[in-house]
C-alpha cells in the first residue's frame, strides 16, 4: 500500500501534471528561455528595464531589451511559420529564406524608388499597397519554383533550395544594378519602426497578425491535417485521397508569403539594403526555432505555437550574446554549438530511449493505481 | 528460334550493363565539358586555345578538385557535406595567422613551420570530419542539418581568430612563399611565343596535390572494399546492413575522409591565396556541390564517380571563365550561372530516377 498522493483542486495530481509537462513539446523552448532568463538576471539584472523615452521625432516609445528581442524577433517568428509547415510537409527545410529576403527587399525598394518622383502627399500608401503586393507575388513565384522542384521532380527540399540560395543575392543584386537605394520618406520606416504617437514597434503588430491568421487557417481549415498527412507518408496520403504533390507546393508558396512580408519589413528598418549582408543567417536561425520548438525536423507532426516560441527563445540568445559582447560575425559559433546540442536531444537514437523512459513511468504510474485500487 | 531470343537477350542485357546511371551521366558530362571548350575555342577565339589557359583553370580551381572529390565521397553513401567551404575559409584563416606569429614560428627551423600549418590544416579538417561523421552516422541525424551546423560554426571560428584579412608575410616565410610560388612545368606542352621560343607550359604544386588526391581516391572507389561499401551503403541501406557491411562505420569513414579532403583543399586554397580572410571560399560548398552533381553523382546515393566530378569541376570552370570573358564581369553573373547549371543537371538526374523507376515497375 502507497500512501496516497497530494491532490490538486483538479482531481489530478502532482506527478501527473509534471509527468505531462515533461513530455509536452512546449517544454525544450520554455526550459530555455527560463535559462536565458536565470542567466541574464544573474548576469546584469538591468537587462530587463524598460523604459518610455522620448524619441527624435518627438514621440514618446517603449525602449529596452525585452522590446527589441519581440521587435527584432518578428521576422523570425514570421519564417518560423512558413518554415513549420514546409518541413511538416516535405521533411526538409528551405535554406534560401535569406536570399529570398534579398529578392524580396530589393523589389520594394525598387518599386518605391522607381515611383518615388511621382509621389506627393497622400499617394504613398498606394505605392507601398502596390510594391508590397509586388514582392508577395514575386516571392510566391520563388517559393513555386522551389516548391515544383521538391513535389514534381522529387528532389530533396535541402538541395533543391540550393539553388536559390546560391543566386538569390546575386538576383536581387542584379535588380537595382547593385545599386545601394535609400529612400528618404520617413513615412516608408513606419513598417519598420513605429508609427507616430504608438510606443510599440510596428513589426510587433504585423507579426501578430501574421500569427492570428495563420490560427484561424489552421483552425477552419485541413492545412493541418493535409500537411501533417502527407509528411507522415505521402503515398498512403495519396491513396487517401489528398494531392501531396499540391499540398507540398501550397507550403512552399505559404513560405514564400511570409517570406516577403519578411523582406518588406527588413527593408522599411533602414529603409535601404545591403546585398551581401540583409537577413544574413536567417535561415540558420529559422530551421533552429522550427527544432527548438521539438518538432520533428523529418516531418510529421507539427506545433505551430512551440516554433513561434522557439523563434523568440532565439533571438533572446542572440541578444544576450550581443549583450555579452560577441561580435555579430562570431554569434554564428555559439548558435552552432546549440544546434549541436538540440541535435543531440532530438536525434532518433535518444528519442527511442526517451520514450522507453515515458513507457516505464506509464506502466509504474499505473501499477500505482491499482495498488492503491 | 530459342537460340534467337538468347541472342536478342544478350544484346539486351550488354546494352543494359553499358548505359548504367554511372556511365550515362559521366558520358553527359564529358561531353557537355567538350562541347563548351571547344565552342569557346570557336567563340571566344584566341585565349582558349592557348594550352597555359587550360592550366590556369587547373590552378585556379585545385583546392575546388580536391573539396569537390570529398563531397563525392560523402554524396555517394547518399549524405551531404556543406561545411566544406567554410571550414576551407578557417583553415586558411589559422594557417595564416599561425604562419604569421613570429614568436612561435620564428623559433622553428624556416620549413618547419610550414609543415606545421600544414598538420593544423589537417587537423582541422580531420576534427570536423570526425564529430559531423559521429552526428550523422551513429545519432542518425540528417547530414544536411549536421553539417550546416558545422558550417556556421567554421564560419564563427573564423572570425573569432581574426575577423580581417590577415597577409602573410613573405619575409619571414620564405620557405612558404617558395612552396606557394613553385611551377611545375607540364612535358611536350606549351606554346610558343612571337620569337618562335617554346614556353612550356606550368601548374602550380597545388595542382599535382589535388591530382593525387584524386588519383587516390579513383582507386579507393573502384578496387577496395571500403568504396565498394560505399556504394552498397549509398545504394540501399537496408540490404547493404544485410550483406553485413557495417553501414554506421562506412557512413562515419565517408565523413571523416570528406572532412580530411577540406583539410587539404583548405590548404591548398591556402597555397594560392597567400592569406587568410573571413571573404574566403564563400560558397566555395555550393561550387562542390555543383560540381559532383554535374559530375554525374546522384543526391539519392549510389551512383558516381570520381573522373566525373574531375569534369565536373572543369566544366563550371570553364562556363565560369566564358561567362567573365563574355563581358558579364559583374560578381552575380558568375553566381547565376552555377544555380542555373545546378538546376539543370538536378532536373536531368531527376528525370533519369524517374526513368529507373518506371523500368522497375
Amino acid at each position: 500500500m502507497t500512501t496516497p498522493e497530494p491532490k490538486l483542486k483538479t482531481g489530478r495530481s502532482v506527478k501527473d501534471i509534471f509527468g505531462k509537462l515533461f513530455f509536452n513539446q512546449l517544454l525544450i523552448p520554455l526550459v530555455a528561455l527560463l535559462f536565458l532568463v536565470i542567466l541574464n538576471l544573474f548576469a546584469d539584472p538591468s537587462f530587463f528595464k524598460i523604459t518610455l523615452e522620448k524619441s527624435s521625432t518627438g514621440f514618446y516609445i517603449l525602449s529596452g531589451n525585452l522590446i527589441s528581442i519581440i521587435d527584432n524577433g518578428s521576422e523570425l517568428a514570421i519564417l518560423a511559420i512558413g518554415m513549420t509547415l514546409v518541413t511538416a510537409a516535405s521533411g526538409g527545410q528551405d535554406i534560401s529564406v535569406g536570399s529570398a529576403i534579398a529578392i524580396a527587399g530589393s523589389i520594394v525598394l525598387r518599386v518605391i524608388k522607381g515611383l518615388s518622383p511621382s509621389i506627393s502627399g497622400g499617394e504613398l500608401a498606394l505605392y507601398l499597397i502596390f510594391a508590397f503586393v509586388l514582392c508577395v507575388i514575386v516571392s510566391a513565384l520563388f517559393g513555386a519554383f522551389n516548391g515544383a522542384l521538391v513535389a514534381f521532380f522529387k528532389i530533396q527540399p535541402m538541395v533543391a533550395t540550393l539553388i536559390l540560395f546560391t543566386a538569390g543575392r546575386s538576383i536581387a543584386a542584379w535588380i537595382n544594378n547593385n545599386e545601394n537605394i535609400s529612400i528618404n520618406d520617413d513615412r516608408f520606416k513606419y513598417f519598420g519602426n513605429f508609427l507616430p504617437g504608438i510606443p510599440v514597434p510596428t513589426p510587433v503588430f504585423i507579426s501578430a497578425i501574421c500569427m492570428i491568421v495563420i490560427a484561424v487557417v489552421l483552425k477552419f481549415t485541413n492545412l493541418r491535417l493535409y500537411s501533417q498527412a502527407v509528411g507522415i507518408n505521402s503515398s498512403s496520403s495519396r491513396l487517401n485521397g489528398i494531392n501531396p504533390k499540391m499540398i507540398k507546393l501550397l507550403t512552399f508558396i505559404i513560405l514564400g508569403v511570409c517570406v516577403a512580408v519578411c523582406g518588406f519589413i527588413k527593408v522599411s528598418r533602414t529603409a535601404s539594403i545591403t546585398y551581401a549582408v540583409i537577413a544574413n543567417n536567417i535561415e540558420m536561425d529559422a530551421i533552429l526555432a522550427v527544432a527548438l520548438g521539438g518538432n520533428n525536423l523529418g516531418g510529421g507532426k507539427f506545433n505551430m505555437t512551440a516554433s513561434i516560441i522557439g523563434a523568440y527563445v532565439i533571438q533572446f540568445l542572440t541578444t544576450t550574446l550581443f549583450k555579452f559582447k560577441v561580435s555579430s560575425t562570431a554569434i554564428s559559433a555559439y548558435k552552432a554549438v546549440v544546434v549541436i546540442f538540440l541535435i543531440i536531444l532530438s536525434a532518433p537514437v535518444v528519442r527511442r530511449g526517451l520514450s522507453n523512459l515515458k513507457n516505464k513511468y506509464i506502466a509504474s504510474r499505473s501499477q500505482v493505481k491499482k495498488e492503491g485500487v | 528460334m530459342s537460340a534467337n531470343t538468347e541472342v536478342l537477350n544478350v544484346k539486351k542485357l550488354k546494352g543494359r550493363t553499358f548505359l548504367t546511371d554511372t556511365n550515362l551521366l559521366l558520358i553527359i558530362t564529358v561531353l557537355v565539358f567538350f562541347s563548351m571548350y571547344t565552342s569557346a575555342v570557336q567563340f571566344l577565339g584566341s585565349g582558349f586555345t592557348k594550352p597555359q589557359m587550360f592550366f590556369n583553370i587547373l590552378n585556379e580551381n585545385a583546392s575546388l578538385l580536391v573539396l569537390s572529390c570529398g563531397m563525392t565521397l560523402v554524396m555517394i553513401t547518399g549524405g551531404i557535406d556543406i561545411s566544406v567551404g567554410q571550414v576551407t575559409c578557417l583553415v586558411c584563416m589559422a594557417s595564416a595567422v599561425f604562419m604569421n606569429d613570429n614568436s612561435i614560428t620564428g623559433a622553428m627551423p624556416e620549413g618547419q613551420a610550414v609543415v606545421v600549418s600544414m598538420l593544423i590544416a589537417l587537423g582541422i579538417g580531420l576534427a570536423f570530419g570526425i564529430v559531423q561523421g559521429l552526428l550523422v552516422a551513429y545519432l542518425e541525424f540528417q547530414p544536411f542539418i549536421v553539417t550546416l551546423a558545422g558550417m556556421f560554426f567554421a564560419k564563427g571560428m573564423t572570425t573569432i581568430i581574426c575577423s580581417d584579412r590577415v597577409n602573410i608575410d613573405n619575409e619571414i616565410n620564405h620557405a612558404f612563399y617558395k612552396l606557394s610560388t613553385t611551377e611545375v612545368s607540364v612535358p611536350f606542352i606549351g606554346s610558343y611565343n612571337k620569337l618562335g621560343e617554346f614556353i612550356p607550359a606550368f601548374v602550380e604544386v597545388g595542382v599535382v596535390v589535388a591530382l593525387i588526391v584524386v588519383a587516390l581516391l579513383f582507386v579507393l572507389l573502384r578496387w577496395t572494399k571500403l568504396g565498394r561499401n560505399f556504394y552498397a551503403v549509398g545504394g540501399n541501406n537496408q540490404s547493404a546492413n544485410m550483406l553485413g557491411i557495417n553501414v554506421k562505420l562506412t557512413k562515419f569513414l565517408a565523413h571523416v575522409l570528406c572532412g580530411l579532403c577540406a583539410g587539404i583543399g583548405g590548404y591548398l586554397f591556402f597555397l594560392h591565396a597567400r592569406s587568410g580572410s573571413p571573404l574566403h571560399a564563400t560558397g566555395a560548398e555550393m561550387n562542390a556541390i555543383a560540381s559532383s552533381i554535374i559530375g554525374g553523382t546522384m543526391l539519392s546515393g549510389g551512383v558516381g564517380n570520381i573522373i566525373g566530378t574531375l569534369f565536373g569541376v572543369l566544366s563550371l570552370s570553364t562556363i565560369k571563365n566564358i561567362v567573365t570573358s563574355l563581358g558579364l564581369e559583374d560578381p552575380w553573373w558568375t553566381n547565376i550561372t552555377v544555380a542555373i547549371m545546378l538546376c539543370i543537371f538536378l532536373l536531368v538526374q531527376s528525370v533519369i530516377l524517374a526513368r529507373k523507376n518506371r523500368k522497375k515497375k
